[in-house]
């Protein structure tokens, strides 16, 4: 135990120097970092957005409502279908995650199977053979929507957060249908939530001119079509409060190739462009229906619906309603960026001003380097030169703690900041099991050597023990502790690993070396 | 250079002499924890119930809270409470859940806003939903039973079953206690107080495994002397390690309580009694548990051989 192999020494020594080199950027200003020479380690630990200040929410697709609105669609494709293959039916409806209805007609439910096996490969057709049936998606169907959905949303909002001109944002996923959203500098998020939380899904939709709205909400809405209610524009805008409307989609907002907001005449407007595909369909509806109103709807409700005067055909347009400057140039971001697959709310938002984290930094830092110094002296104290040897131990421990925070990435928050003046506190346990046992053993009558010995080996076995308890409850608070809790679950972790090598390996080197240079005749202990 | 403080002999304090008042006051504390967590109940942060919580700084001048209070009571949004916070130009308001889903939180925070006006500066504001909070409770739940099962575990595969039973009863004295502490005291009770309390966790069991390793070396080193006082060697012989140890953590923590900013505090209050009730849970009731479920001294024996053979650190 007291004797080092030159390899040994020279490895400790590295990792040392190591932990020291990796440290040190903490210490720099960036432009005092960016003054030093390239092959110096330059990463400073990543700051947590509670210390940095920023924005974090936490985003939910409602993959439910997606397929909700999903199935809605398709019940007019079942009405179709059955009704091409003549087959009566009753209380056809969505339920839940299913569409519901009743064949008329038991022996012709081998026909209403066959036909509406058809409408979507999705879709599981269940008839019993009295007559009722539901169709609802398939488990790996719904599965795959519901990753694809997310998938897309996270695409979209990247897009969305970048138009705004967020600097370094993170948007990650977690778990089966979250999106993590992280702005580091974003200190009032309204904006951005306020972009997020549109589902932004545009389409051009006719106008069903024969009935009039009083007609359609007393229960006389012609088949295929829905009342959609208008914009809540500024005040004094006149127009109707809502509109009856074909469900048929003349053309999609997803055909969009641009957007952008413009005025005309003094009013802010938006101006999109059509892909080819787009550009035809659109150019072909305007045409047929020259003279009528369409609708342009966003989100389920109707910007404005203009009347038809000639043909479009250029493949553009100007949506033009009651926008603000504002709300015009927001809605050009949008529909540039693309409709989310399915609504997305806001589960949780935690957003930290710049001051805040700025004192959370010398707060904390404050607290570290007092506890810090509180424990070199109780140490020197109590152990005299085995104190001080304890404490260099320690402040190569607090290095190699800032070095492997900084080398693995991991995101420094404020109950990190907690977690490292704790096991500054604690890693000088390893030195008082180890020194506590050097005492017992000099009082049993041991020589200095064999005390020495007999010190490190036997207190071996108990740090070990001791410090995997705490490691288990780090690991536990890492696997199912979220945000600021895995933050402190990570230095906690990282700290009781490092303090075992430094109060074990180099405490006893430096005694080792001591014992060499200075060859006492006693422990000072 | 020699120490200035030194204990100088081993003591011989009679802790088995007052384990069964140990065993007393600790069921006091634990029974009256789950009393008080039953009837009066934790004061939850946002993070566990949802709601809004908005730290701000007036920027002219000390905060007036009464008009505050007044601009906020006018929104009907439940009932808002407003607490000074550090400074006296600091102020933190919580807003209740509001009813109406994970949108309606969003609406609330825009509400205050516009009520509050210029003159004051966000510097944090936290919304939680219900639902993510219920998720939250659930997961620290699991942790920390989760937690309590694994250190029994490991102690059982490091030591025997009897020394697993003592270090899991003492942790969970340890966690329950300072859940009843922060229903007493009625303390904010948010994530940063779970990670105490699972930290506490570890650092109890940290203090239990020491003391336990020092009785399983003893009963090694005398087969034949009475449990009683084996145990109470094992306290007194590992009593300056107990002592320095909770010492320097407790100076790290009282340097976190009393500099950390007020963010820290709830967390580095938990620390400080987790800390105090972990080492003296080690002393009065880890240690006295083995007497009653007297671990069995022939298989700690056998143990020796295969501990020698593969440790080469063990004598």
């Amino acid at each position: 135990m007291l004797y080092f192999e030159n390899w040994k020494i020279a490895l400790i020594c590295a990792i040392c120097a190591l932990g020291v080199l990796l440290s040190l950027p903490n210490l720099f200003s960036p432009s005092l970092l960016a003054s030093l020479p390239s092959w110096l380690p330059h990463k400073q630990v990543a700051l947590g957005l509670d210390l940095r200040g920023g924005s974090y929410l936490l985003l939910e697709v409602d993959v439910a409502a997606a397929q909700r609105e999903r199935l809605n669609t398709l019940v007019d494709n079942v009405r179709n279908a059955l009704r091409d293959a003549n087959i009566g039916y009753t209380g056809l409806n969505v339920d839940g995650d299913a569409i519901v209805f009743t064949v008329r007609e038991p022996d012709r439910i081998d026909d209403a199977r066959q036909a509406l096996r058809k409408i979507d490969p999705d879709l599981t057709v269940d008839i019993a053979s009295n007559g009722p049936g539901t169709m609802r998606f398939s488990a790996v169907a719904t599965e795959a929507r519901r990753r694809q959905a997310v998938d897309q949303s996270i695409e979209i909002i990247r897009r969305r957060i970048d138009e705004t001109g967020t600097k370094e944002p993170t948007i990650q996923r977690e778990g089966a249908d979250r999106i993590l959203v992280q702005l580091p500098g974003v200190d009032n998020p309204e904006h951005v939530k306020a972009l997020l939380g549109r589902t932004a899904k545009l389409s051009f939709q006719l106008v069903d001119a024969t009935v009039s709205l009083e007609d359609a909400r007393r229960g006389r809405l012609p088949p295929g079509d829905e009342i959609l209610p208008a914009e809540e524009g500024r005040a004094g805008r006149v127009g109707p409060a809502a509109y009856v409307v074909h469900r048929r989609v003349m053309v999609g907002g997803d055909t969009l190739v641009d957007a952008q907001p413009t005025f005309q005449n003094n009013e802010p407007v938006v101006s999109f462009r059509f892909d080819a595909a787009g550009a035809k369909r659109f150019g072909d509806a305007t045409r047929d229906n020259v003279g009528k109103p369409f609708a342009i709807v966003l989100d389920n409700k109707v910007i404005s619906a203009p009347v038809i005067r000639e043909p479009i055909l250029g493949g553009s347009g100007i949506i033009s309603g009651s926008f603000t400057v504002q709300s015009a140039s927001d809605l050009a971001l949008l529909l540039r960026a693309g409709a989310l697959p399915a609504p997305i709310t806001i589960l949780e938002e935690r957003t930290v001003g710049p001051d805040l984290g700025a004192d959370s930094i010398h707060a904390g830092a404050i607290a570290s380097i007092v506890g810090v110094v509180l424990v070199v002296v109780f140490m020197i104290l109590f152990y005299g030169l085995f104190g001080v040897f304890a404490d260099i131990a320690l402040i190569f421990n607090l290095c190699l703690m800032l070095g492997s925070l900084s080398l693995l990435g991991a995101t420094l928050t404020l109950p990190g900041i907690a977690g490292i003046a704790l096991t500054m506190g604690m890693a000088v346990d390893a030195n008082v099991l180890i020194y506590e046992r050097i005492r017992e053993e000099v009082r049993a009558g041991r020589t200095m050597l064999s005390a020495l010995d007999a010190g490190f080996k036997r207190a071996f076995g108990t740090i070990l023990d001791s410090h995997v308890t705490t490691l288990v409850a780090g690991a536990l608070m890492f696997w199912l502790g979220s945000g600021p809790v895995k933050g402190f679950a990570v230095t906690l972790s990282i700290g009781v690993l490092t303090s075992l090598f430094s109060a074990i390996l180099v405490t006893r080197l430096l005694i080792v070396t001591w014992l060499r240079e200075w060859k006492p005749k006693a422990i000072p202990i | 250079m020699r120490p200035l403080i030194v204990i100088r002999r081993t003591p011989t304090i009679d802790f088995m002499g007052w384990h069964k008042l140990g065993f007393a006051l600790s069921v006091f504390l634990t029974l009256s924890s789950i009393g008080l967590f039953l009837t009066v109940g934790l004061n939850y942060g946002i993070d566990f119930i949802g709601g809004t919580l908005i730290e701000v700084r007036s920027t002219i001048g000390p905060a007036n809270l009464a008009d505050m209070r007044a601009k906020l009571d006018a929104l009907n949004l439940g009932e808002p409470s407003l607490q000074g916070f550090g400074p006296p130009t600091d102020v933190l308001i919580r807003l209740p859940r509001q009813p109406g889903g994970d949108a309606a939180q969003e609406q609330a925070v825009q509400k205050v806003r516009q009520a509050l006006g210029s003159g004051v500066e966000y510097r944090r504001t936290e919304v939680v939903g219900p639902s993510v909070g219920s998720e939250l409770i659930r997961a620290g739940v699991i942790a920390t039973v989760l937690a309590l099962f694994a250190i029994a575990a490991y102690i059982w595969f490091r030591f025997e079953w009897q020394f697993g039973v003592g270090g899991m009863v003492s942790t969970l004295h340890d966690v329950l206690t300072t859940v009843g502490l922060f229903a007493l005291l009625q303390l904010e009770f948010n994530l940063t107080t779970l990670a105490a309390i699972l930290t506490i966790a570890g650092y109890s069991v940290n203090d239990t495994v020491v003391i336990y390793d020092r009785v399983r070396e003893t009963l090694r080193k005398y087969p034949r002397m009475p449990f009683r006082d084996l145990i109470n060697l094992a306290l007194n012989e590992t009593l300056s390690r107990t002592i320095l140890t909770v010492s320097t953590v407790a100076l790290a923590v009282l340097a976190l309580l009393f500099l950390g900013g007020p963010v820290l505090r709830g967390f580095s209050i938990a620390m400080l009694w987790g800390v105090v009730i972990g080492t003296y849970s080690s002393l009065f009731i880890a240690a006295p548990i083995l007497y009653y479920v007297r671990p069995n001294r022939a298989a700690i024996g056998r143990s020796v051989d295969t501990m020698q053979a593969r440790a080469p650190g063990a004598e």
